[in-house]
C-alpha cells in the first residue's frame, strides 16, 4: 500500500467507523421493511426450528436433572439457540465445527441423537469420550464436530489450522469456530485471526456476544465497540448480526461461507445475543445482574421470533408446537433413565488413549492399581465391577492362546 | 479466634493485606463485584475500591503480564487465575518473566511483590480441566516460590507471608477444601514461615510427606496405620520451592522409611525430587525403598476419578509395604 503522508498529527480511534447490525426479523417475527427473506425452503426452516426447540427442551430438562442431583454439571444454550443453529444451518453438514462449549444446538441440528447427548452427560460406557470429560463436552467425528475442550479460545487458532488443511485438501469445505466475547480476549483469538488473514484460510470466526463471561459484563471485557472492529486490524471481512434473529444469522453465515470457500478468505461474525441462563449449574447470576435486564432479553426470545415467522407462513402450527414439545420432553426423560442406568466405562479406559499405545510405565501402574482394587473392591465400586469383567476376558484370551 | 473455612481465611488475609498496604491490588477474572467464582475476593471491591480490586478481561497471559509490570513498578499485585488448569496461557509470563525478572536485570528490577493465587486439585468431579495439580511445572523454575496451604489457619498465615515475601509466590489453593476445611483462625494479622515444613504428627516408624489437600488424605491413612501399631511421622512441606529438605532428612534419619504422596502424575512429579534428595542424604539409614503414592501417568479422569486418586487406602498400603519390607 502506498504511504500517504500528512503534515499535521492525525490520531484515529476507530470511532470513524460504525458497524451496523444486520437484522431481518423484528421481535414480532415479521420482516423489517426493505429486508429480503433468505431463500430458505420449508423443510429447512422447520429443521432449524426443531433443532432450536429440541435444544431448549434438552437444556430445561437437564438443568432440572442437575438440580435433582442426577447430573454433576450442566450448561444451557438458552437464549442463543438462533445464533448457534442459524450458523450451523448455513454450513455444509460436512464443514467442521469447533465450538466452545455452549453450542449443543449445532449438534442437535446435525442429528446428534438424544441418546448420544445422554451418554456423554452421564459418562457411561457408550459415551464417545469414555467418561473422561465433564458433562456437555460433546464430540462427534461423523457429524464433524470437534470434541469440546474446557480451556477457552484454544479452539480458535486450531480452527485456522484445520481450515488451512481443508483448503489444501481442495474439497470445498470450511471450518466454523464458535467462541464468546470473553474468550475473544484470549491471546489465542488474536493469533488465530492474524494467521487466518495472512494465510488466506477458509475459516469463519463466529463470536457469540452474549453479554457476560461468567459474571463479567461485556463493558468490563472490552473498551471498543464489541468484537467486530478487530477484524479491520487483520484486513478481514466482518459482519455484525442480531444473534436472536435466526434468519439474519443464517443469511450472514451463508454469505460468509461463500467468501471463505470460494475466495479462501476468513470472516468474522459477531452475533449479538444474551445468555439467558446462568453461566453453568455452578453459577448464580443474581449476584451480578438484575432480573429486569434478564426480562428485557427474555422478551427477545429467538425461538418465539422464529416460531411467529413460521406460523405466519403456515409452516408450523400451534398443535405441532404442543405435540413436539411433549414428545421431546418424554424422549429426553426416557432416554435419561436409560443412560443413567448404563455401566461406567471399563477400568482400562483410565489408561487408554494417553498415547496411541500404552507405555510400559503406565501398564505397571495399572497392574498395581488392579491389585489394589482387588484388595479393596468395596472402596472402588466402578473399578471393581469392571475388573470382574476384565478377569473373565483375560482368562478367555489366555485360553485361546 | 474465629471459625473460618478456607475461603473465609483467604478472604480475611486479603482484606488485612489490602487494609494495611494500599499498594496491595487484587484482580483476575470475576474477582470484582462477584468476588470470584469461589468468592475468595468477596466484598474486597466494596471495601477497598474498584481501583484496587477489579475484574480483568478473560486473558490469563494478560493478567500475569499486567501483574509483572505492576509489581516491577512497586505495587503488590495479588493476581487470581480462576483455575490452575487455566494458568498455562500465562506460563510464558510466569516462567520466563516472573521467575527471571530479578536475575536478568542484576536486581535493577524485580517482581517480588507478586503473588499468584490459583485453585488446584481434584476430588470435585471436575475432570481433565478443573482438577489438575500443576505444581511440578513450576517447581522446575528457579526464581519462583511455590506455596500450598492445607487448612484455613495455614492458608491465612501463609498467604499473608506470600504477599509480603520479597520474591514472587505461586500460591496454590486446594479447592476441594475451600468450604470443606473449617477451623479456628485468629482474626488478627499473623504470618507463617515460607520455606519451612511443618511436622503435624511425630512418630518413629515411618515418615509420610505431602502438602495441600493431600494432608487430609494422609491423615486418614495414618489413622489406619496407627491402628496397626505403626507410628507415623507426618510432614506437611507447605512450601515446595524452595522446599525444606532438612526437616524431612531429620525425620527419615529417625524413621528410616518414607512415603511421599501427591495427586499429580507420578513421572516428573515433585515426589521424585523429594525421593532423590532423601536417598542422597539418608542412604545408609533407609530401611526400605522410598514410596511414591500419586496419580497415574494419565490426564485427570472423571468417571474413574476415585480409582485414579492416591486415596488413604493406597497410602496405607504403601505405609504397610514399607514397614514390612
Amino acid at each position: 500500500m502506498m504511504t500517504q503522508y500528512v503534515h499535521q498529527p492525525a490520531f484515529m480511534t476507530g470511532d470513524e467507523v460504525t458497524i451496523p447490525t444486520f437484522g431481518l426479523l423484528n421481535p414480532d417475527g415479521k420482516l423489517y421493511g426493505g429486508a429480503v427473506e433468505p431463500a430458505l425452503e420449508r423443510h429447512h426452516a422447520r429443521r432449524i426450528y426443531q433443532a432450536m426447540l429440541a435444544t431448549r427442551v434438552l437444556d430445561e430438562r437437564m438443568m432440572a436433572a442437575q438440580r435433582q442431583g442426577r447430573l454433576s454439571f450442566y450448561m444451557q444454550c438458552t437464549g442463543e439457540e438462533a445464533a448457534v443453529v442459524g450458523a450451523t444451518a448455513a454450513l455444509n453438514d460436512a464443514d467442521m465445527i469447533m465450538a466452545q462449549y455452549r453450542e449443543q444446538g449445532a449438534l442437535m441440528y446435525r442429528g446428534f441423537s438424544i441418546d448420544e447427548f445422554m451418554n456423554q452427560l452421564f459418562g457411561n460406557e457408550l459415551d464417545y469420550g469414555k467418561g473422561r470429560q465433564m458433562p456437555i463436552h460433546y464430540g462427534s467425528r461423523k457429524l464433524h464436530y470437534m470434541t469440546i475442550s474446557s480451556p477457552l479460545a484454544t479452539q480458535i487458532p486450531q480452527a485456522t489450522g484445520y481450515a488451512y488443511g481443508q483448503k489444501l485438501a481442495g474439497q470445498g469445505h470450511c471450518t466454523l469456530t464458535f467462541f464468546g466475547e470473553g474468550a475473544a480476549s484470549e491471546g489465542d483469538f488474536h493469533a488465530a485471526l492474524n494467521m487466518a488473514a495472512v494465510h488466506q484460510v477458509p475459516v469463519i470466526f463466529f463470536c457469540r456476544n452474549n453479554g457476560y463471561a461468567i459474571s463479567t459484563p461485556a463493558v468490563e471485557q472490552y473498551a471498543a465497540d464489541g468484537i467486530a472492529p478487530r477484524a479491520f486490524g487483520y484486513l478481514m471481512h466482518v459482519i455484525r448480526v442480531d444473534g436472536n434473529d435466526v434468519l439474519a444469522v443464517y443469511e450472514a453465515t451463508r454469505q460468509a461461507r461463500e467468501i471463505a470457500v470460494e475466495h479462501n478468505q476468513p470472516v468474522l461474525i459477531e452475533a449479538m445475543s444474551y445468555r439467558l441462563a446462568a453461566h453453568s449449574s455452578s453459577d448464580d447470576p443474581s449476584g451480578y445482574r438484575s432480573k429486569d435486564e434478564e426480562a428485557l432479553w427474555r422478551a427477545k426470545d429467538p425461538l418465539l421470533r422464529l416460531q411467529k415467522w413460521l406460523l405466519n407462513k403456515q409452516w408450523w402450527s400451534e398443535e405441532e408446537e404442543v405435540s413436539q414439545q411433549e414428545t421431546l420432553r418424554r424422549d429426553v426423560l426416557d432416554t435419561m433413565k436409560r443412560a443413567e442406568k448404563r455401566s461406567s466405562p471399563p477400568l482400562d479406559s483410565l489408561i487408554s488413549d494417553v498415547y496411541a499405545d500404552i507405555t510400559p510405565a503406565l501398564q505397571r501402574q495399572f497392574d498395581q492399581l488392579k491389585r489394589h482394587i482387588r484388595r479393596y473392591p468395596e472402596a472402588y465400586p466402578r473399578g471393581a465391577t469392571s475388573l470382574d469383567l476384565d478377569v473373565g476376558a483375560e482368562t478367555d484370551s489366555q485360553g485361546e492362546a | 479466634m474465629a471459625t473460618m473455612n478456607m475461603l473465609q481465611a483467604i478472604n480475611n488475609a486479603l482484606d488485612i493485606a489490602m487494609a494495611e498496604d494500599e499498594k496491595v491490588i487484587c484482580f483476575g477474572e470475576d474477582v470484582g463485584i462477584f468476588g470470584g467464582v469461589f468468592r475468595a475476593t468477596s466484598h474486597l471491591q466494596e471495601k477497598h475500591g474498584k481501583a484496587r480490586c477489579f475484574n480483568t478481561p478473560l486473558v490469563e497471559q494478560g493478567i500475569i503480564g499486567f501483574a509483572n509490570g505492576l509489581a516491577a513498578q512497586g505495587s503488590v499485585p495479588v493476581a487470581e487465575i480462576q483455575f490452575a488448569d487455566y494458568i498455562f496461557p500465562a506460563f510464558d509470563q510466569i516462567v520466563n518473566e516472573t521467575a527471571k525478572f530479578r536475575y536478568r536485570s542484576g536486581d535493577l528490577f524485580n517482581v517480588g511483590g507478586l503473588t499468584i493465587r490459583t485453585p488446584y486439585g481434584g476430588g470435585i468431579a471436575g475432570g481433565l480441566y478443573h482438577s489438575q495439580s500443576p505444581e511440578a511445572y513450576f517447581t522446575h523454575t528457579p526464581g519462583l516460590k511455590v506455596v500450598v496451604p492445607r487448612n484455613p489457619y495455614q492458608a491465612k498465615g501463609l498467604l499473608l507471608a506470600a504477599i509480603r515475601d520479597p520474591d514472587p509466590v505461586l500460591f496454590l489453593e486446594p479447592k476441594r477444601l475451600y468450604r470443606a476445611a473449617v477451623g479456628e483462625v485468629p482474626e488478627e494479622d499473623y504470618q507463617l514461615p515460607i520455606g519451612e515444613a511443618d511436622i503435624t504428627k511425630e512418630g518413629t516408624d515411618i515418615s509420610v510427606v505431602g502438602w495441600g489437600a493431600q494432608m487430609e488424605v494422609i491423615g486418614k491413612a495414618v489413622e489406619l496405620a496407627e491402628e496397626q501399631g505403626i507410628a507415623c511421622e507426618v510432614i506437611d512441606l507447605r512450601t515446595l520451592l524452595p522446599w525444606d529438605a532438612d526437616t524431612v532428612v531429620e525425620s527419615v534419619l529417625k524413621t528410616g522409611r518414607l512415603v511421599v504422596s501427591h495427586e499429580a502424575p507420578l513421572t516428573g512429579g515433585f515426589a521424585g525430587e523429594v525421593a532423590a534428595t532423601i536417598q542422597e542424604r539418608c542412604f545408609l539409614y533407609l530401611e526400605s525403598p522410598i514410596a511414591r503414592v500419586t496419580g497415574l501417568d494419565t490426564p485427570f479422569p472423571l468417571v474413574l476419578e476415585k480409582e485414579y486418586l492416591p486415596d488413604h487406602l493406597k497410602i496405607f498400603e504403601a505405609i504397610r509395604e514399607s514397614v514390612n519390607f
